[in-house]
């Protein structure tokens, strides 16, 4: 089978933002492509501008070089096509329901409306089994909860691609098993195409099925891995994934210099 | 080398069953529930000041200095039967209303146009570091000058003490907004009047509402005061009038019965008005502060 053309095209991209003495520059000359069905993480130490990154893909930042092409068209904005999904527990509106949040995103951003938009919201409240919740209010939630009510909002946009910036970092470390589960899951039924950001190794490996490995200050592409989820030892170097990536960000260089000089 | 504790035995315990437990949930007693109310406790409170109020009104026996608790009652009644203080209620409630409504739609227009743009912020933050501080009532003089002996005077002075607190409220609300929540509204593309409408003003709900009250309560002192200072234009003044009315007359207990009406007003919008709304806003949605 012929490669598919890639759906989301990151090309040399460079990202800087102003604090309030300095001009920072997050990222530099990134390049990467993510097809249909990817499950894409972008994986690094903090300060590798893999969050900054993920907001130039939702149209929040613009970057200074390079572009970022969806389907072949330029990002200019934010965009019902590219939905976020978010680490911090506030992002779903207070004074909604869960089904009122979902409902939200479709009616405002004009994707149905009417009966359609509720229907369409109760299926994917459904999906992450929180039907039981629908007239909840988000206060009412707890954390691992709040986070499926904003992985449902952002699948039922059924967006070209679901931007999911550390969505079960403030999670307890059982919720958060099960939170990656559960998503592995929902990609199974629907084969929805992630972008994913973290600073967990086991995350991204659990995740990904390909995983961008970023240095900090300023970030820059390290290496493109593939995962198939196990972890498995590569009978190749004698490692599992996560111990290559681990020696990688945190020895401070690249697994070929591994390799016994010389040789 | 640090000293081991005590090596102990371990142990496991059978649970005690929950129909042999002595008491798992009991109804409390009437009078504990009773206490438990609220109202009934600051009731309690009340009638003890009245009755101190009452014992030394007779002590006193000077009415012209401080009549009875009882004999203030009995004049509110009167003047309420007789249909003079609802009268002026509604009177210093109409010019309130007024000065309130102008208010926070001047206090909305300059928050929106505050958070538009940085020149508006600017504005905002100085004219509200200036005028805050300020005694609406010592604009009264001004306004006199500007707007003759009437209610227009009175509605611009109610609008100076509702515009300030409330757009300083609103404004840092605003402010507060989670940058995840603006992300999310502009992520289903939200823009310029629906983002206010639908993301800003909700988010910053719990500031709005307090600086609702707020301005409110500075009205309602505000009007009250500025009715004593210059009583009325027309026949029928309000209750600041009536109070200063009564005074001229040394008609104490319906000067008390003023005082009571203006207490009892303030009291019935705050709990009947703002919380009620509270109730079914802020509190609902688990975002009180």
């Amino acid at each position: 089978m012929a490669p598919a053309q890639p759906l989301l095209q990151v090309d040399g991209v460079t990202l800087q933002y102003k604090t309030r003495e300095h001009l920072v520059t997050a990222t530099y000359r990134v390049s990467f492509d993510v097809h249909p069905s990817d499950r894409f993480v972008l994986l690094g130490p903090s300060g590798c501008g893999k969050s900054t990154l993920l907001k130039a893909v939702g149209g929040y930042i613009a970057p200074v070089e390079g572009r970022i092409r969806l389907k072949g068209r330029d990002v200019t904005r934010p965009g019902r096509d590219r939905v976020m999904v978010f680490q911090e527990f506030d992002q779903l509106l207070p004074w909604k329901t869960v089904r009122q949040n979902v409902m939200f995103a479709l009616l405002e951003s004009g994707t149905l409306a009417g009966r359609d938009a509720e229907e369409r919201a109760m299926t994917y409240i459904d999906k992450v089994n929180l039907t039981r919740f629908a007239d909840a209010y988000p206060h009412t939630l707890s954390g691992g909860m709040k986070q499926r009510v904003a992985i449902a909002r952002g699948m039922a946009m059924e967006p070209d691609i679901l931007l999911m910036d550390e969505p079960f970092a403030a999670l307890d470390a059982l919720t958060r098993r099960k939170m990656q589960d559960d998503l592995l899951q929902l990609w199974e039924g629907t084969g929805f195409t992630i972008l994913f950001v973290t600073h967990s190794i086991p995350e991204a490996v659990r995740i990904g099925n390909r995983v961008l490995l970023l240095s900090p200050h300023p970030g820059q592409v390290w290496a493109e891995l593939n995962s198939d989820g196990q972890d498995r030892v590569d009978p190749a170097t004698g490692q599992r994934l996560s111990e290559r990536i681990h020696d990688m960000l945190f020895a401070g260089h690249a697994v070929e210099e591994k390799a016994p000089p010389h040789a | 080398m640090p000293e081991h504790p005590a090596a102990r035995p371990e142990y496991v315990r059978a649970q005690v069953r929950e129909q042999d437990f002595g008491v798992v949930r009991k109804p409390l007693g009437a009078w504990e529930r009773i206490y438990s109310n609220g109202f009934v406790r600051k009731g309690l409170i009340l009638a003890v000041l009245a009755g101190i109020w009452q014992i030394y009104g007779i002590y006193l026996n000077n009415p012209l200095l401080l009549p009875t608790f009882f004999a203030t009652l009995l004049s509110f009644f009167e003047r309420i039967v007789s249909g003079e203080l609802p009268l002026k209620a509604l009177t210093s409630i109409e010019v309130l209303l007024q000065g309130y409504a102008i208010g926070l739609v001047l206090a909305l227009v300059f928050t929106i146009v505050a958070i538009t743009t940085r020149i508006g912020n600017d504005l905002l933050e100085t004219l509200t570091a200036m005028f805050n501080p300020l005694p609406a009532i010592a604009l009264l003089p001004l306004a006199l000058i500007w707007f003759g002996l009437g209610s227009p005077s009175i509605v611009f002075v109610l609008v100076h003490a509702v515009l300030w607190p409330v757009a300083l409220n609103t404004h840092s609300g605003f402010q507060g907004v989670s940058g995840t929540l603006r992300m999310v509204g502009r992520n289903y593309g939200l823009s310029g009047v629906r983002y206010v409408w639908k993301i800003l003003i909700p988010a910053a709900f719990p500031s709005i509402l307090s600086g609702l009250k707020i301005g409110w309560a500075f009205a309602w002192r505000t009007l009250i005061a500025a009715e004593l200072v210059f009583g009325t234009t027309s026949g029928s003044g309000g209750l600041g009038w009536f109070i200063y009315e009564n005074k001229n007359t040394l008609d104490i207990p319906a000067v008390f019965a003023g005082l009571f009406t203006v207490i009892l007003i303030g009291l019935l919008v705050e709990s009947l008005i703002f919380r009620t709304v509270e109730r079914h806003t802020v509190r609902r949605w688990g975002m009180h502060v």
